[in-house]
């Protein structure tokens, strides 16, 4: 069933997803992309945003996004203690690789629970004026639910590419994953400048949450269906590359929903995971990677 | 060595609580599994509350045969691979007297051979086509889809589309990848076929989907007349919401969402509902309300679902779950005894009346007469609670002995 | 070795043989539901702990195997209905096969992307299986088992199989433990660069543990069909596995083939106890605590903590 009317559409809301989806996986592109530091708990944080910005919306009727910048603070200081006490277990002890993985797949999980516990297994969902409307731009319909996340994630990237190419932080953060030579001459201490990373990591998950209950209502098992996308993202991207984290982030949306309208949807989720193993397979460095 | 005395411990664990049970056998224990976590305790929770108000109802009135009633339940966490454990447990270690089945087709499944191997009568609470295959005779559902289960809920939708007219031509039928849904989909395309209607889209999605607008676009591009949906409660919301962004207006949209019936998802849908055609087992229209018992039932129901965090109405399935154990109360008080065989016997031949009307049980233990509603969801404002708790705003279309009002048609008419 | 060899298979032999005894008493049948459950347990921590605490490459995607066995045998029961042992190995073998494909993409890469995907494994595989109607599909299928099982009952037959199965994980980790196998794995685990210089064939190694670990979860797989008579993906590849697939091993001890061993055993017998009388989600909550804490308290599990009580 094709008409240039049906793609024109997928392809603009594969676009605006791609938008949303770097935001998502802006967390992990400096976690894992940068720190090398394979958080794949950064789901689980995400959903830990999208329930807070539940929260809020159903309680004080406050905006998702609002709230999702309100609440950065807290998850800045909340990931920069996760990183603490990553740090203090296993990265002094050189021993991350098992049993950091375990620790943030344990940390996933307890997130995962605990929101099962408080919040059931319902659907939740937020409510906004923007959201359910939509413009129509010369026979493609944009929806606004889509529009106002994917600028926010176009606007977070920027943000975030901007902190670590022009600010003394973020361009120690850069230096500790390069060279760290100079990064002692720069006269910051590595441990500080990942805990500051891993916080800026965690924080952007809380905006990224926000986002997330604002395109769709979510479950607390929703996580699982990013790590996938995030980490797709992050090695097609390069690591280290945030704007190629963009790149990926858009082709991955865009394919996922040329898939969804034409061959059906059932296979969109494993288009993300088809594209980590080829990258990986093919060209581990990503499109942009060092 | 480590694992002989892993064993020694594990027999022991469980040898011990073997040893407390032996009570005093005078109440008689209804034992069961019923999902509380997992994807179907949001219909498991209210099923439970239901039936411990049957419970206290019958305990008021003396009990059955003499003797106070108890309930004995586990957790299924919607998860088809407790059921052997839990009902092994139930019968060999806390030795319940009788068993019903626990929520959804997919916790009924494993329990059948389980029933089946002791001769144990089986009441089955909201399955879809548990006992095609097995034919067992002292099976016996509560839901009220009659002999052909798996037509049964698209029936009432097609048969009202070819009254139309003009009477439509073209069908988009879509559906989750899932278990119901699929079902469904059968269903509606044998009856696309007997009405005469084309198939211009036929497709499944997967229940994970995030973002329904592609497959809305899809369908819409298609240009159906009628769409008949097959969902579960977060692709229900999902489709309407996209139908709604997208703009998708047919002349009849809905079928089989399953969701819309959730007290929480009517009203954060509101007015998003308007025109949508769809199954439903319970509305609280006149010629429901007037079941004996079923104005009582609700008045409790209400009163206890706050505390209990539940679906506050109760308006779909809790009722079922309480006149199962009804039925299978008064076949105990009619047979005089727990023979397991006698009450199915009985529960086989006899109409029972219950707090959902008279039922009576046909081939494979569904019901003799199908009785899926369709209903019409009209002039909904807002999304206040208040609205839906009497009648007016779910309208009964179908079968034409419940209904309570007429269909507005096209689809589009019922947005103004 | 040779006499350790032969100690070992003697005490395995004794292990089933008192299963089988076990077996034909008339102990409660609950019994061997939820014996069932612990020793099939045994059976994954263990395959697990042979890829994860020997070679220190971590599977999450433990469900994806699990439920390939089983599906495996659930595809030869519709088709060709061959008897249980037959089941068993070609259930064994398809995982194995798996665990080969996925250990050839990704160990050339580091760890921690052959986690990654194993991830992805998981829902890859169950997206396939939902799409394939020939065993149930979404909808699930339900496995009419044969009649006439030993011992009277179908559950204590499949639980003198599970004891055969979880002795044979274990007498197969112990060799490979204690096997060059064993030490050139554990040799990767503490410096996979320093074993490559030192001629360790590290790659064929991974591949080596990655599909004995992925056979013997698809074995413990394979009888789940029988064992709950109508399987759906969503009970199949369960999240359930995965947790515990990790947190058995690691709260037990990863360095040895006891560590599984204790972890199954007291993990898992604390969740049949718990799921009567805590909700399903608040056991799952606890697992993950412990877990969390192990990892980051006691890393060697209750073997290290042993170790260290003793050497005081």
């Amino acid at each position: 069933m094709f008409s240039w009317d049906l793609l024109a559409n997928a392809v603009v809301a594969g676009l605006l997803l791609g938008g949303f989806y770097a935001a998502v996986s802006l967390g992990v592109s400096l976690i894992f992309g940068l720190l090398d530091i394979a958080n794949i708990a950064q789901p689980a944080f995400v959903l830990l945003g999208a329930y807070g910005a539940y929260v809020m919306n159903t309680s004080f009727a406050f905006d998702p996004i609002l709230t999702g910048i309100l609440f950065t603070p807290l998850f800045y200081l909340l990931g920069a203690a996760v990183y603490r006490v990553y740090y203090g277990s296993f990265e002094r002890r050189g021993e991350e690789s098992l049993r950091g993985l375990v620790f943030f797949f344990g940390l996933l999980f307890i997130i995962e629970v605990s929101l099962s516990l408080k919040f059931g297994v319902d659907y939740r969902l937020v409510q906004a004026s923007y959201i359910g409307h939509s413009i129509d731009v010369g026979g493609v319909g944009i929806a606004f639910r889509l529009l106002v996340p994917c600028v926010v994630g176009v606007a977070m990237t920027a943000a975030l590419y901007l902190f670590l190419a022009r600010t003394f932080y973020g361009r120690a953060i850069m230096a500790v994953s390069q060279d760290r030579l100079a990064l002692r001459l720069m006269g910051a201490d590595p441990v500080q400048i990942k805990t500051i990373a891993f916080g800026i990591g965690i924080a952007a998950a809380s905006l990224a949450g926000a986002l997330l209950v604002t395109i769709a209502p979510v479950v607390p098992s929703t996580d699982r269906d990013y790590i996938g996308r995030m980490f797709a993202i992050t090695v097609l991207g390069g690591m280290g590359s945030i704007g190629g984290t963009l790149v990926a982030a858009v082709i991955l949306g865009v394919v996922e929903s040329l898939m969804s309208t034409f061959f059906g949807p059932s296979w969109a989720l494993a288009v993300s995971f088809g594209i980590l193993l080829v990258a990986l397979a093919v060209r581990p460095a990503g499109l942009f990677g060092r | 060595m480590w694992v002989l005395v892993g064993m020694v411990v594990v027999t022991l664990a469980l040898a011990v609580p073997g040893v407390f049970t032996a009570r005093a056998a005078d109440p008689i224990k209804i034992g069961f599994g019923m999902a509380q976590t997992g994807g179907l305790s949001a219909n498991g929770k209210p099923a439970l509350l239901a039936m411990q108000i049957w419970k206290d109802d019958v305990n008021k009135k003396g009990g059955l045969l003499g003797r106070p009633v108890e309930l004995i339940f586990y957790d299924d966490q919607t998860n088809p691979a407790t059921v052997p454990g839990i009902y092994t447990k139930l019968l060999e270690v806390d030795k319940v007297d009788l068993i019903v089945s626990g929520y959804g087709t997919n916790l009924i499944a494993p329990l059948l051979p389980i029933a089946m191997e002791r001769k144990l009568v089986l009441m089955g609470i909201l399955g879809l086509g548990n006992n095609e295959k097995y034919q067992y005779p002292n099976y016996f559902q509560i839901q009220p889809v009659g002999p052909e289960p798996l037509v049964s809920m698209p029936t009432g939708f097609f048969e009202l589309a070819a009254k139309q007219t003009p009477k439509p031509q073209t069908v988009a039928i879509v559906g989750a990848d899932a278990e119901y849904p699929q079902n469904a989909l059968v269903g509606a395309r044998e009856l696309a076929k007997k009405f005469g209607f084309k198939v211009v889209y036929d497709k499944t999605y997967p229940p994970s989907t995030t973002d329904y607008t592609p497959i809305v676009r899809a369908i819409k591009a298609t240009n159906p007349e009628i769409v008949f949906v097959a969902s579960y409660p977060p692709d229900s919301v999902g489709m309407l919401r996209a139908s709604h962004e997208v703009g998708l207006q047919p002349k009849m949209l809905g079928g089989g969402m399953v969701g819309l019936q959730f007290t929480t998802i009517m009203t954060s849908l509101g007015p998003m509902l308007n025109g949508i055609v769809n199954y439903d087992f319970w509305a609280p229209e006149p010629s429901f309300m007037n079941a004996p018992g079923i104005k009582e039932f609700f008045k409790e129901y209400q009163a206890r679902a706050e505390k209990a965090g539940v679906d506050p109405l109760g308006y779909y399935l809790p009722p079922y779950a309480y006149a199962a154990l009804q039925i299978l109360g008064q076949a105990v008080e009619a047979t005089k005894g727990l023979d397991q065989q006698k009450i199915a016997d009985h529960i086989r031949a006899t109409e029972f009346s219950t707090i959902v009307g008279k039922i009576k049980f046909g081939k494979n233990g569904e019901w003799a007469k199908a009785r899926t509603l369709m209903v019409q969801y009209q002039k909904i404002q807002g999304n206040g609670i208040d609205q839906f708790r009497g009648p007016g705003k779910k309208i009964i279309l179908f079968p034409d002995e419940f209904k309570s009002g007429n269909i507005v048609y096209p689809y589009a008419a019922a947005l103004k | 070795m040779a006499w350790t060899a032969v100690r070992a298979l003697a005490v395995g032999a004794a292990v089933v043989a008192s299963g089988i005894l076990v077996a034909s008493l008339r102990v409660n049948p609950y019994f061997y539901f939820a014996g069932y459950v612990i020793l099939q347990y045994v059976v994954i921590a263990t395959a697990w702990n042979i890829l994860g605490g020997y070679a220190g490459y971590v599977n999450f995607g433990t469900p994806a195997f699990f439920a390939l066995g089983a599906y495996t045998a659930v595809f030869l029961i519709q088709s060709v209905r061959p008897p249980l042992v037959v089941l068993i190995v070609a259930g064994g073998l398809v995982s194995a096969l798996l665990g080969l494909g996925i250990g050839y993409f990704t160990l050339r890469l580091r760890g921690v992307f052959f986690s990654i995907a194993t991830l992805a494994l998981a829902i890859v595989l169950q997206t396939m299986i939902i799409n394939w109607e020939y065993v149930g599909g979404s909808r699930g299928i339900s496995v009419i088992r044969p009649s006439g099982p030993p011992f009277g009952s179908h559950v204590k037959f499949l639980f003198t199989v599970m004891v055969a199965l979880a002795v044979v994980a274990v007498l197969a980790a112990r060799f490979i433990e204690r096997s060059w196998v064993g030490r050139g794995l554990a040799a990767l685990r503490d410096n996979e660069e320093a074993a490559e210089c030192m001629g360790v064939p590290t790659l064929r190694l991974k591949l080596f543990a990655t599909t004995v670990s992925g056979f013997l979860l698809g074995v413990a797989g394979a009888p789940f069909p029988y064992y709950v008579t109508f399987v759906e993906p969503n009970s199949a590849f369960n999240l359930d596995y995965a947790v515990n697939a990790l947190a058995m091993p690691m709260i037990g001890g990863t360095t040895s083939w006891v560590g599984p061993v204790i972890g199954a055993v007291l993990l898992g017998t604390a969740q049949q106890l718990a799921t009567v009388t805590i909700s399903s989600e608040l056991n799952l909550f606890i697992v993950g605590v412990v877990l969390v804490a192990f990892v980051v308290l006691a890393p060697e599990g209750i073997l290290g903590l042993v170790r260290r009580l003793r050497a005081r």
